[in-house]
């Protein structure tokens, strides 16, 4: 070192350092900082446990326990007095579960004539056997007097045992499973020919008083009703409304006077839109009840004040430069908007649309106020149809007891929270993709 | 005041018979005034514009010049607190009478902003979108040919012709720049205005804008506001200085910037305030 950096440092030391409170400064900035630590920890604290608790009771919803049987379709049971050929009823109403219950009787090996034996049986195979061998038969009546293997579904609590959610060390008469059918039930798994296969009818049935026929076909049908109308009608009635209020009208009280209403109404809660929707919808229009699309129209109330704020907020994001630009050339407001600004503005709109749309999939209260609270067994054909929606249809089976319909319930919050996961990282991916191109 | 009012009527009657083409007036402003709600912007401004010169408006920040500008295409009907008074003619038409439609205007007064522009689009679609939405080019080969020539005119085809699909944004800012004045000569404008257009570029890019304002001079009138008295002093023929909302003085620059009429302008010009 020189003299001369010597002496400048001396001077540096000299010189009286001020107290401008560095420490208590840093002290805070730390503080600070492990507050939104432990903010953060606590809420992803919480996700996970919500996450964990229905991936754990709901995962297995998506397995269903059946038995293959070779059934024959003995033309005894099915048209006992041979006249399928003239009444189309025959094959309707044939006793189905006989079948179905003949052919576990003889893989057991039971003597049909052993009652007590026979009426620990009942309840094994799901009644839900007759429509899966009404099914197959009325599609193909050439069956009847054949053998064939049929996947026969399993009754709820066979699968919930099977599943071993069961507590067999509970007392015999108090648990739904008895003894001697969990001896069928190991005997069947060790001959490998009861097993779990993957769930398909948890997406295509509809309502059912039996866990193992209930699914959410009908549900997810009504939902997809609903989102097309929400979609076709809230996107452009909010997107015109937008580019209106944003671009062409005069800015006054009676703007500003829209303006704080449509905020207002994104905050109005969803039920009240229900009450809307059943008072003018329903009781003044005489539009049918539980329909999806009353559903949907309810939830394009629901959802336009959304699109309007997020569509505006897009809109006045485009820099004006680009609109002095394309005025500045002699192009009209119109041809300003539809050439420039909205294309820029697309982005914007179109992620404030799906955070619209997924509010909207996940809204119950509105439902149950028009009637999508219903027990619907058949799928809708048209949106006039009655139907329910996935969180509709979730609520319902919470309101259920047995163990198989937690379980479904369980099942279906997944499949709800997977499409609304798929929509929401869509929103993200198209902001991320178009974001700021000038 | 009165004075110069009676100059430019004066040539305004001379410059129908009077051969001289420096003379004619393009675009005349009559005791304009601009009101932002209560707030008046602009007071009694009477200002020529001459055919095929460069006018230059000086004057410090907040004194009306580009009010003024935008006077000239009717910009600031797009502000909506804003309003004219008195009267703008181009080529003896009043611009804000009823019977004028602000469209036609504006392709007729073209515009170049202070921070360059362009559309987030490729090079050919920005020259070509003014040119498309006037009908001005019936055929693709006929588009070509002007996006050619606009980018000619403005200096900048050599440097694009290989990459006109590329997106304009994608250009330096004295390209964008250059790229905006031929997004404006495409329209085949009488007048172009021009607000502080070298104020975001830097010392080069700004040299080969003035080259290219003085080669435009040729078949286009131009009004240029400027914050550089270098510059007002390279490519304008005549200056009008502003100041709080006034017209100060106006006259053929080399006057201007050698012995003003008014100590005002004076003081700016040797930069004593603003």
């Amino acid at each position: 070192m020189t003299d001369i950096s010597m002496d400048t440092m001396a001077g540096a030391v000299a010189r009286p350092r001020r107290d401008i409170g560095l420490k208590a400064r840093y002290a805070a900035e730390r503080r600070f900082r492990i507050y939104g630590v432990i903010a953060i920890s606590v809420g992803l604290a919480f996700l996970a446990i919500m996450l964990i608790t229905i991936v754990s009771k709901g995962y297995t919803a998506f397995w269903q326990t059946t038995v293959t049987l070779p059934i024959t379709f003995d033309e005894k049971v099915i048209d006992p007095s041979g006249k399928r050929a003239t009444d189309p009823n025959v094959l309707v109403k044939a006793n189905y579960p006989k079948l179905a219950e003949n052919a576990l009787v003889a893989k057991l090996g039971i003597d049909p004539a052993n009652k007590p034996m026979m009426l620990k049986l009942k309840g094994f195979l799901s009644e839900g056997a007759r429509v899966q061998l009404r099914d197959i038969v009325s599609a193909d009546p050439s069956v009847i007097g054949t053998t064939r293997d049929v996947n026969i579904l399993a009754a709820a609590n066979l699968d919930s045992a099977f599943k071993g959610q069961i507590d067999l060390s509970v007392d015999e008469a108090r648990r739904k499973v008895s003894n001697q059918q969990i001896d069928w039930m190991n005997k069947l798994k060790a001959d490998g020919v009861m097993a779990e296969h993957f769930n398909t009818g948890l997406f295509s049935y509809g309502a059912s008083s039996r866990p193992e026929t209930s699914g959410m076909g009908v549900a997810i049908i009504g939902s997809f009703y609903m989102m097309v109308i929400v979609l076709l009608l809230a996107l452009p009635i909010g997107v015109a409304a937008s580019i209106y209020l944003e671009e062409f009208a005069k800015k006054n009280r009676f703007t500003d006077l829209i303006e704080v209403n449509i905020n207002n109404l994104a905050a109005v809660p969803s039920i009240v839109f229900g009450l809307l929707g059943l008072a003018v919808f329903i009781n003044f229009l005489g539009m049918p009840r539980s329909a999806s699309f009353v559903g949907g129209l309810v939830l394009t109330l629901m959802t336009l004040p959304t699109i309007i704020i997020a569509t505006r907020a897009a809109l006045a994001a485009v820099p004006p430069s680009i609109r002095s630009a394309a005025l500045g050339l002699g192009a009209s407001k119109m041809q300003m908007v539809f050439h420039h600004i909205l294309p820029l503005a697309a982005p914007g709109i179109l992620t404030g649309t799906i955070i619209g749309l997924a509010r909207a999939l996940g809204e119950t209260a509105p439902l149950l106020l028009i009637g999508m609270v219903a027990f619907v067994a058949d799928y809708p054909t048209t949106p006039f149809d009655p139907a329910t929606a996935l969180p509709v249809q979730i609520y319902m089976w919470a309101n259920e007891a047995e163990r198989a319909f937690v379980e479904r319930m369980s099942g279906a919050i997944i499949i709800l929270l997977v499409f609304l996961m798929a929509m929401n990282i869509t929103a993200i991916v198209l902001r991320r993709r178009f974001e700021r191109r000038w | 005041m009165n004075i110069m009012t009676e100059q430019s009527l004066e040539n305004a009657v001379g410059d129908k018979m009077n051969a001289k083409s420096n003379e004619v007036i393009k675009m005349r402003g009559d005791k304009v005034g601009v009101f932002y709600g209560e707030k008046q912007a602009l007071f009694d401004v009477n200002l020529d514009v001459r055919l095929n010169q460069v006018t230059a408006l000086i004057g410090p920040s907040g004194c009306g010049k580009s009010t003024f500008l935008r006077c000239l295409n009717r910009m600031n009907d797009t502000i909506d607190s804003a309003r004219v008074t008195g009267k703008i003619t181009l080529d003896e038409d009043d611009i804000y009478d009823k019977n004028i439609d602000v469209v036609e205007l504006r392709a007729r007064v073209g515009m170049v902003f202070q921070k360059p522009n362009p559309f987030p689009k490729s090079i050919y679609e920005n020259v070509a979108y003014g040119p498309r939405i006037h009908g001005l080019a019936k055929r693709k080969s006929d588009m070509d040919q002007i996006v050619e020539s606009s980018l000619k005119k403005a200096a900048i085809w050599n440097e694009v012709k290989d990459r006109l699909q590329e997106p304009g944004t994608g250009l330096s800012g004295g390209q964008q720049q250059r790229l905006c004045i031929a997004r404006a000569i495409a329209v085949s404008p009488e007048v172009i205005l021009m607000d502080e257009p070298c104020s975001a570029l830097d010392p080069i890019a700004t040299a080969r804008v003035e080259e290219l304002i003085d080669e435009l001079r040729q078949n286009y009138t131009i009004v240029i506001v400027t914050h550089s008295m270098q510059q007002a002093a390279r490519v304008s023929q005549r200056t009008a200085m502003f100041h709080l909302g006034y017209l100060v003085e106006e006259g053929a620059t080399d006057k201007m910037f050698t012995n003003p009429d008014d100590k005002r302008t004076q003081d700016y010009i040797t930069g004593r305030f603003g």
